[in-house]
């Protein structure tokens, strides 16, 4: 079981890794539905197979994420036709050394916070912020706007991730409205990315530079 | 009660969307504003705290004074909107920067937007929960983020994109937060209470929650809200998104929505203080305001564009609230007293710039000279937004700053004191630089181009004249009720005159 949790984990991230180091935007797309049909899976282990409420909110959860999201995203990339990240602020090689001095980070500055007892394994914290930094790192240092949500997705997936894993069930209503705020925020991006790139004939987003001071 | 408030806004945003743009729209807006103004208004002489749905929403001292100075700034923008609405603003507009047409999206999108705002805002006020709070805060931004790109040209959908990118990246870190701050309950629950992320429930075992947890839940959430808030350096999205919104829809950012966002950290702040953490969280709240404080005041002085400065005060201003906070006593009343009066006096300020900006087609503070022979009216008002601004006696910004300093001096922190007074100086200055210099001087751009008017229409004037007048009051006079509703609300946070 324990050890079980743990290849999920390093599965987790080995994704982060993937994303860091992806040029082509179908692998990051693919990498962030992975995630979080792990992070279902790890949601439903201590639940066992007996069919209930868990199951139907998960999997209406990991629906959203891994097929209904990721499917926004493709349409909004065969729309502006971006395929690929092609220059992007710092490269991927660079990104993926980076992403190593993250993990390291996020193990430190993890130490204090000791996960309570319940049979989660300790690396859930570490893992958790790592993730969200890849998020983080890929929405400042990609210059594609549909880059940007996917790490925007990356994110959420990790608050996601920790959200599961402490069966943070702050009943269906939160759940319910977190999702519900996702999936709009996505949409909206959506849509601002259809105008972006009808407004400039692409969605490089270093064109967006005229306001500042 | 506390679902027609909520009902009110929602209902009536959601048949601006079904119908099509014309009459009925722009007297829906005023409309139920006014009934939610006044419902709120009635709240008033309800003993609090009253509560709706299993106490998942509920009135505190706290929500009332926050609702309050939303519901009453959305009754005045509504009623500016009318002249801002209209059929006048149908045809396609001349850029003033860069000379090509734009052409704006439809009323009944922006009403309805509008509409679902103030919904959204209401129930930030009213959350109990703490996830409620966070969906609520969120839904704020989706419903403001199309009020940003109305005007649909590239610098505003420029603004809207950083404006969502940035405030749901801030927000994520607070939902990580509230997850953070569930953690912490564990060793609560552990021991057979009652937990869940309603606040009586988590003050009430505030002395149970885990510190380490507690203490990283409030970090996230301080920077989370905070990005939405304001705070220096997370405020990068502001400037761009205050200059380039439809006034209206600045002045509702700066006056309530940035409110929202502080009341969301201020829930978490008087957690801390229940939980005996409240010195941690005071020091985080003073170095990021003094941050923000310093920040603006240097970005003011060279501001050439003037609705960027309104931006950058805000950020200064909300740095005071948070400093205000910080040093807790009778600043902390000084605090909430001071986000009462900066945002009556900013939504003032925001809407003054709309007519001057409707009128001289420019945003550079050079081109707009003379306003006070060019639009006599929006003129005075927005010099004299300028003193208030700047914190200028009798204007009410000056008692609360005052209310701060005092704090600051009787708790002995000499170098908090010596750092805001100096930021207050800087930003002084600045601002009284653009006062003059838009005052008297003789207006290059007085020319109203094409699609420019030079008359000012009575709503135009009335709305931002009585927020001000509201200002002055407030500096003059304190009402009884509020004095005490200030008292309440700043005791929680440890906050005592």
């Amino acid at each position: 079981m324990q050890s079980f949790l743990d290849i999920l984990m390093i599965l987790l991230v080995l994704l982060n890794f993937r994303l860091l180091g992806a040029s082509q935007l179908g692998t990051c797309v693919h990498s962030v539905a992975f995630q979080a049909v792990i992070i279902g899976l790890l949601a439903l282990l201590p639940h066992g197979l007996a069919p209930s409420w868990t199951w139907l909110m998960v999997g209406a959860v990991t629906l959203v994420k891994a097929v209904v999201l990721p499917g926004l995203v493709r349409r909004a990339m065969r729309e502006t036709g971006v395929m690929q990240e092609l220059e992007p602020f710092l490269g991927y090689t660079v990104s993926v050394i980076l992403g190593v001095g993250l993990l390291a980070a996020s193990f430190l500055v993890a130490r204090p916070l000791r996960v309570p007892a319940g049979g989660m394994t300790q690396v859930l914290v570490p893992v958790t912020i790592f993730t969200m930094l890849t998020g983080l790192y890929l929405i400042i240092a990609r210059r594609k706007a549909i880059t940007q949500v996917l790490g925007f997705l990356v994110m959420e997936n990790s608050i996601y991730l920790f959200g599961v894993a402490f069966a943070v069930e702050e009943s269906w209503l939160v759940q319910a409205g977190v999702l519900l705020d996702v999936f709009a925020a996505v949409f909206v991006m959506g849509i601002m990315i259809y105008h972006i790139n009808r407004e400039f004939d692409n969605i490089d987003t270093d064109r967006l530079s005229d306001l500042k001071d | 009660m506390i679902w027609a408030l909520i009902l009110i806004p929602t209902l009536a945003g959601a048949a601006a969307f079904m119908v099509p743009s014309g009459r009925f729209v722009r007297v829906l807006l005023p409309v139920s504003a006014a009934a939610h103004f006044g419902m709120v208004m009635a709240a008033w002489t309800l003993p609090l705290p009253f509560s709706a749905a299993f106490d998942w929403l509920a009135a505190d001292a706290l929500s009332l004074l926050f609702l309050s100075v939303a519901s009453g700034l959305f009754l005045a923008v509504a009623i500016y909107a009318i002249f801002y609405l209209g059929p006048s603003r149908k045809r396609p507009i001349k850029d003033y920067l860069e000379g090509y047409q734009f052409a704006d999206r439809s009323d009944s999108v922006f009403v309805g937007c509008l509409l679902l705002f103030l919904a959204a805002m209401t129930v930030v006020c009213l959350a109990r929960h703490m996830g409620v709070l966070w969906v609520a805060v969120e839904a704020t931004t989706l419903a403001s983020a199309p009020l940003i790109y109305h005007h649909r040209h590239h610098r505003s959908l420029e603004a809207a994109w950083k404006y969502l990118l940035i405030c749901s990246v801030g927000i994520s870190l607070a939902l990580l937060g509230n997850f953070f701050l569930a953690v912490s309950t564990a060793a609560a629950s552990a021991q057979g209470r009652e937990m869940s992320l309603l606040t009586p429930l988590l003050m009430k075992n505030a002395a149970l929650l885990s510190p380490e947890w507690l203490k990283a839940a409030f970090l996230l959430m301080l920077v989370g809200y905070g990005t939405k808030m304001g705070l220096a350096p997370m405020h990068s999205w502001l400037p761009d998104a205050h200059s380039e919104a439809p006034s209206p829809v600045s002045a509702l950012l700066s006056g309530a929505l940035l409110n929202c966002a502080f009341l969301a950290i201020l829930r978490m702040q008087a957690l801390m203080e229940a939980a005996g953490l409240g010195a941690f969280g005071r020091e985080r709240l003073i170095f990021f305001g003094l941050l923000s404080m310093a920040w603006a005041a240097m970005l003011l002085v060279s501001q050439t564009d003037y609705k960027r400065m309104l931006a950058y005060s805000s950020v200064e201003h909300v740095g005071v609230m948070a400093v205000g906070v910080g040093l807790g006593g009778i600043a902390a009343v000084g605090a909430l007293f001071h986000a009462v009066n900066h945002s009556l006096v900013k939504a003032a300020l925001f809407l003054a710039a709309g007519n001057i900006l409707a009128a001289m087609r420019s945003k550079d503070i050079h081109d707009v000279g003379g306003l006070l022979k060019a639009l006599p009216a929006s003129g005075a008002l927005w010099i004299a937004g300028l003193f208030a601004v700047t914190g200028s006696p009798p204007f009410g910004l000056f008692s609360s700053e005052l209310l701060i300093l005092k704090g600051a001096l009787l708790s002995g922190r000499f170098v908090v004191t010596g750092i805001y007074l100096a930021a207050l100086a800087l930003a002084f200055a600045a601002i009284l630089r653009v006062a003059l210099k838009t005052a008297y001087g003789s207006p290059r751009a007085a020319e109203a181009g094409p699609g420019g008017s030079g008359r000012e229409t009575f709503f135009a004037v009335a709305a931002p004249a009585a927020l001000l007048t509201g200002v002055l009051i407030l500096g003059l006079w304190l009402p009884p009720a509020l004095w005490r509703l200030l008292g309440e609300a700043a005791a929680a946070l440890g906050g005592s005159f």
